[in-house]
């Protein structure tokens, strides 16, 4: 009985949060092109100071809405170590009025670079509306045009998130990921006893809500390109198999397999209809597509090695797969219809888990080597590989959708070992543990929602 | 929605998914799998009998030896391997109202989907010994853990070596 009580709670948040709506706020556009603009580069950068005074609370109420939505903002910016926050403890000006004109000097004067103002106002059927705007300090000008967003008070999360991805957007020139969630696998208990269940959360590890109990055992959920449904691997019926569950509905069905066969880590295709995944059959494992409704398979690999861990490149025309083809696992590149693959990587140890990133440019994957354990990247001809993480365990990354941060598996030695989920910037800085609240392994970001 | 509302929905459904699983064919007696194999608990149940009699599962697992264990990154049978199997082959083809599946595992030293790769190679490298010493392919299944499913926690190769392994799960043949 816990296990359908646990899948409602989160089904009816869903619905709850699809009431949420943004509406462009009819602002005059300032002048843009002041000199405000942070380029993200592969060197080392001074994060960028910017400040946040309390968002001004409205007639109706909304002040605690406020102070929290301006406090979860202020996380997300320096969450990706690209921005530092003057503390209101410095701060000269106070901000009383949404419409008042700002005094640029006060914030100069304490070094905010970047100025973002809001309001928030609560109306009778308890409605958020939440307005705001960002500033260059030292131009004095507006950065792109104020806006609105208006959801239910439940939503005040993802309001914030939508308006730090605008902030960010806005100087940096890239798409923003705090809008996003994460679906992974919660662990509880120890090595030898482990339970998995399937659960998703916000990308800062907030609003985790599970997804399956823990009667079977659960491996790799991965986000479709539009967020709206989860494959992933189940020992439900004894033998491994994939799943899909909509996301809406809770509902989950199993992708058509073959008895004595084992299925296992699916990724969808761009497209959200084809899903290319490994089928083990007698000792050997090798790479097929299915379209996920007609139930058609067609087999991409067949070698005596095992070939696994596919992943689609952005465009739909090629796949990247791990194959230990030559006695070790290496990275290999072949086209969407299969035939001949091309080796990519080239270094000492082994290389497993590649994923193609969301701007195509970049492959992150798992690499072993002299009993460590990396999360590196490198470009999708095997060039510029940089390892990012070092430790006893680290696999499985997943990419935020602008392409820009990676997260993935750390589990930790010894008989106490647990697993958790931790991010890292593609330069290799910025490393944090996701707070989840649990064990946690094997995360799938989402696109921007 | 009420409570009252929801709570009936809810056993509704309670109801709807456990005939579900009564009547699934495909569904494979989990239970037993994980008593033996897969937590490796060594602990006998009841279906098991006693380990005194060699005609019951419990025997075969303490006994005649229900695993076998695998040198790093490999899937081939030692010595030590075969004769431990040949003993389960002359178990199986004694007691033919048995079936088994046999589960591989792999130490935690890898990723996760090569694990599971790497342990169906050990199951399979078992079966097809097992069905060359003349036990019947339609009463042997196999499966994969991959790394999920470790008996000795350490993190070092004493335990890893314990890991390493595919283990044969007596289960009630479908014809007894």
């Amino acid at each position: 009985m816990a296990r359908i009580l646990a899948q409602t709670f989160p089904a009816m948040r869903i619905l709850a949060l699809l009431g949420l709506c943004a509406g462009v706020f009819a602002a005059p556009v300032a002048a843009q092109n002041g000199p405000l603009r942070l380029e993200i580069t592969e060197g080392v950068i001074e994060p960028m100071p910017f400040a946040i005074p309390t968002f001004v609370a409205g007639a109706g109420g909304g002040g605690q809405a406020a102070q929290d939505i301006s406090t979860l903002i202020a996380a997300d910016l320096s969450g990706t170590g690209l921005f530092r926050e003057v503390p209101a403890s410095a701060h000269i000006s106070r901000v009383t009025s949404f419409s008042s004109p700002i005094q640029f000097a006060d914030w100069k004067a304490v070094n905010a670079q970047a100025l973002v103002t809001g309001a928030v106002d609560v109306d009778a059927s308890g409605r958020l509306t939440v307005q705001f705007r960002v500033w260059d300090v030292f131009s004095g000008q507006e950065l792109g045009s104020g806006q609105q967003f208006v959801g239910t008070q439940d939503g005040w999360r993802r309001i914030a998130h939508k308006i730090a991805d605008q902030v960010y957007s806005r100087i940096t020139g890239e798409g923003g990921y705090f809008d996003s969630r994460v679906v992974f696998v919660s662990e509880t208990g120890p090595k030898d006893q482990r339970s998995k269940r399937l659960a998703i959360m916000d990308y800062d590890g907030a609003n985790v809500s599970y997804l399956t109990d823990s009667s079977s055992l659960v491996l790799a959920p991965r986000f479709s390109p539009t967020g709206d449904r989860v494959l992933f691997t189940s020992y439900e019926s004894g033998f491994p198999r994939i799943y899909v569950m909509d996301l809406a509905g809770m509902n989950r069905r199993s992708l058509p397999s073959q008895e004595g066969t084992m299925s296992f880590a699916p990724r969808f295709a761009p497209n959200g209809q084809t899903v290319v995944y490994s089928v083990e059959s007698g000792g050997n494992t090798d790479i097929y597509t299915m379209d996920i409704n007609s139930g058609a398979s067609q087999r991409l690999t067949s070698a005596p090695s095992i070939e696994t861990a596919p992943s689609f490149s952005p465009d739909g025309s090629q796949i990247v797969f791990e194959s230990d083809r030559t006695g070790r696992n290496q990275l290999y590149v072949m086209g969407a219809n299969g035939g001949e693959a091309r080796r990519i990587s080239n270094g000492d140890g082994n290389y497993g888990t590649p994923v193609w990133s969301p701007r195509g440019d970049l492959i992150a994957f798992t690499k072993q080597s002299q009993s460590r354990f990396h999360i590196g990247v490198m470009r999708t001809d095997g060039s510029n590989e940089n390892l990012l993480t070092a430790s006893f365990l680290d696999e499985g990354p997943t990419w935020a959708p602008n392409g820009r941060v990676i997260m993935f598996t750390r589990e930790t030695q010894g008989e106490s070992g647990q697993a958790g989920l931790y991010s890292v910037d593609i330069s290799g800085r910025n490393l944090r543990q996701v707070p989840v609240g649990s064990g946690a392994s094997d995360p799938s970001w989402s696109p921007l929602q | 929605m009420t409570f009252l509302k929801t709570l009936k929905t809810v056993t509704f459904l309670c109801a709807g998914l456990a005939l579900a699983a009564c009547t699934d064919p495909g569904r494979f007696d989990e239970g037993m799998s994980d008593l033996n194999g897969g937590m490796g608990s060594g602990m006998g149940s009841g279906m098991d009998g006693s380990a005194s009699d060699p005609r019951s599962p419990a025997y075969f697992q303490q006994s005649v030896g229900d695993r076998v264990l695998f040198v790093i990154d490999t899937y081939n049978l030692t010595p030590e391997a075969q004769r431990t199997l040949d003993g389960q082959a002359q178990w199986l083809m004694t007691n033919r109202d048995y079936n088994a599946v046999i589960e591989g595992h792999a130490d935690e030293q890898g990723t996760r989907e090569y694990n599971l790769a790497l342990g169906a190679r050990r199951a399979n490298s078992v079966q097809e010994y097992l069905i060359g010493q003349g036990v019947p392919a339609g009463r042997l299944k196999t499966v994969s853990y991959g790394k999920e499913r470790p008996i000795e926690i350490c993190s070092n190769e004493a335990c890893y070596a314990q890991n390493r392994r595919a283990v044969t799960v007596i289960s009630v043949g479908a014809s007894s």
